[in-house]
């Protein structure tokens, strides 16, 4: 018997949205830590644009930092979408809300996949 | 099912800020908005990474940019909104996945603790790999 | 210790109002009265008219949910000295229609517990004569903690999913196919998938956890809907990489 589920990919874009958190929660608070706030007020040195080339150019800083990119902007979206839900009562706007978000999401991680795959 | 023959029903409404009616839900609605400031973060880093690509003067410029006081203020903003991601995504996770080793179940603590250990390593390696 | 309180009572009476009103009534403050014995002392000595459930007093029927100073609660759970010196508040569980006073329209719970199918599902009934099916203490332990509910709803009035959409199934809906899905003697579960993989099933959950704390019998409805978020998940994938070998 098949599933006869309204909207079909919402486990998927939940699988996404449970793997973009744990991505997110892992690695971008030291990462915004570091660029964000640390260097910006001068409590670390900046890294040598060479090194910081280097470790990027690397093929599994590509593919693991688009890997946390791609997920935690679905991670966003996704909760982003809800939050319009329940905090400002949209649901009613739903189609175009998950459009809008998880196309966001989408034209993200596509930045995302040229700037690591082909900018550097 | 036909309905019981009732006078009027009276069906209240949810007022748009019910969120700020208890602090459990606001915490939630704060905790949903962290969304905003995950993107966000994402959204930063790429520049930077753009900035990176771009050769040494384009990287130089990113960082003057990143010390504007508007942007650390932004940031610093956005790094307590990741953290509150971080630690209730963290802290909900042993309510969700149930992990079951021979037979007996995994304490909860011990699943967020052991979550928690490997942000510490991953945070060390990546402190490790930028500036090492 | 002061020896009364205030109770401020919600009442609706629809044949002369068109929305709710508060009544004051003294209470004695007695140590071992809750706000159920409050209630009972109103009705009995101060307001004959007042409308509200209870029938056990002793937080196993489910009937006395109200809402208790903004917190969804059983009445007969929630003790008046936690409250003093007063007044406190006793208004009707929120998010569902209100009939009369405190006693609230649950026709709509009614339906979604049915929806999930709350019964062993077996594609084969066992004879009489071959006996119980058996289950080992381990086999229960994986569903006991959901088969606590009373149906009390103090979850559904504490989530706000419900509140802003009432066509979602609904934390204790879920927990309670949950308890089945879990039971080794039920074969059920893609029965119950049809009803929960549904956008109003389990995917309307936004995981605010105020039903678990709401929970007078320690169900974790939140856990068991996180928990059937990734069951769903998983079958949803295997579906999509398999999909012969469904039934």
């Amino acid at each position: 018997m098949a599933q006869e589920s309204k909207r079909p990919f919402e486990p998927f874009v939940w699988l996404m949205f449970s793997g973009g958190g744990v991505a997110a929660a892992l690695v971008l608070p030291v990462l915004l830590f570091l660029f964000g706030v640390a260097l910006p007020l001068g409590w670390i040195s900046a890294p040598d644009h060479g090194h910081l080339l280097a470790v990027l150019r690397n093929p599994l800083t590509r593919l693991g930092l688009l890997g946390v990119c791609a997920l935690a902007l679905v991670h966003g979206a996704h909760r982003f979408r809800y939050t319009l839900h329940d905090g400002l009562q949209l649901q009613r706007y739903d189609g175009l809300i998950a459009t809008a978000c998880y196309g966001g999401a989408l034209v993200g991680a596509a930045a995302a996949a040229y700037l690591l795959l082909f900018a550097l | 099912m036909s309905a019981p023959p009732y006078v009027r029903l009276y069906k209240p409404k949810v007022r748009m800020l019910w969120w700020l009616s208890r602090r459990s839900y606001t915490l939630f609605v704060l905790r949903e908005l962290s969304s905003v400031f995950v993107a966000w973060t994402v959204v930063y880093l790429l520049l930077l990474v753009r900035a990176v690509g771009r050769g040494p003067a384009e990287y130089q410029r990113f960082l003057d940019w990143s010390a504007s006081p508007w942007l650390v203020a932004l940031n610093v903003i956005s790094l307590a909104f990741v953290l509150l991601h971080a630690i209730t995504f963290v802290n909900l996770t042993p309510q969700a996945v149930v992990v079951k080793v021979r037979g007996r179940w995994i304490p909860g603590r011990l699943l967020a603790g052991s979550i928690y250990v490997t942000w510490l390593l991953v945070s060390a390696f990546l402190i490790w790999l930028v500036v090492g | 210790m002061p020896d009364q309180i205030t109770m401020r009572v919600a009442r609706y009476r629809p044949e002369q109002e068109d929305t709710p009103t508060f009544d004051e009534y003294d209470v004695p403050l007695r140590k071992d009265w809750a706000v159920l014995d409050g209630l009972n002392y109103i009705k009995d000595e101060l307001d004959g008219t007042l409308s509200y459930r209870w029938s056990c007093r002793m937080g196993i029927c489910g009937s006395c949910g109200a809402t208790v100073n903004g917190e969804p609660k059983l009445t007969c759970a929630t003790f008046l000295t936690d409250y003093a010196p007063g007044p406190v508040r006793i208004e009707p569980l929120a998010n569902f229609p209100i009939i009369r006073d405190l006693v609230v329209e649950l026709t709509d719970f009614m339906h979604k517990l049915g929806k999930v199918r709350p019964w062993i599902i077996r594609d084969e009934e066992q004879t009489v004569e071959e006996g119980e099916y058996l289950q080992t203490p381990a086999e229960l332990e994986e569903y006991k903690q959901f088969s606590m509910c009373i149906n009390c709803m103090l979850c559904y009035s504490a989530c706000p999913v419900y509140g802003l959409d009432p066509e979602f199934l609904g934390p204790a809906a879920i927990a309670l196919a949950q308890r089945y899905n879990l039971d080794s003697r039920d074969e059920g579960a893609d029965e119950r998938l049809t009803v929960l993989s549904q956008p109003e099933g389990v995917w309307g959950c936004t995981y605010v956890g105020e039903c678990s704390r709401a929970c007078p019998k320690g169900v974790d409805p939140a856990g068991a809907i996180q928990r059937y978020k990734l069951t769903a998940a998983t079958a949803a994938v295997k579906s999509l990489l398999m999909p012969w070998g469904r039934r």
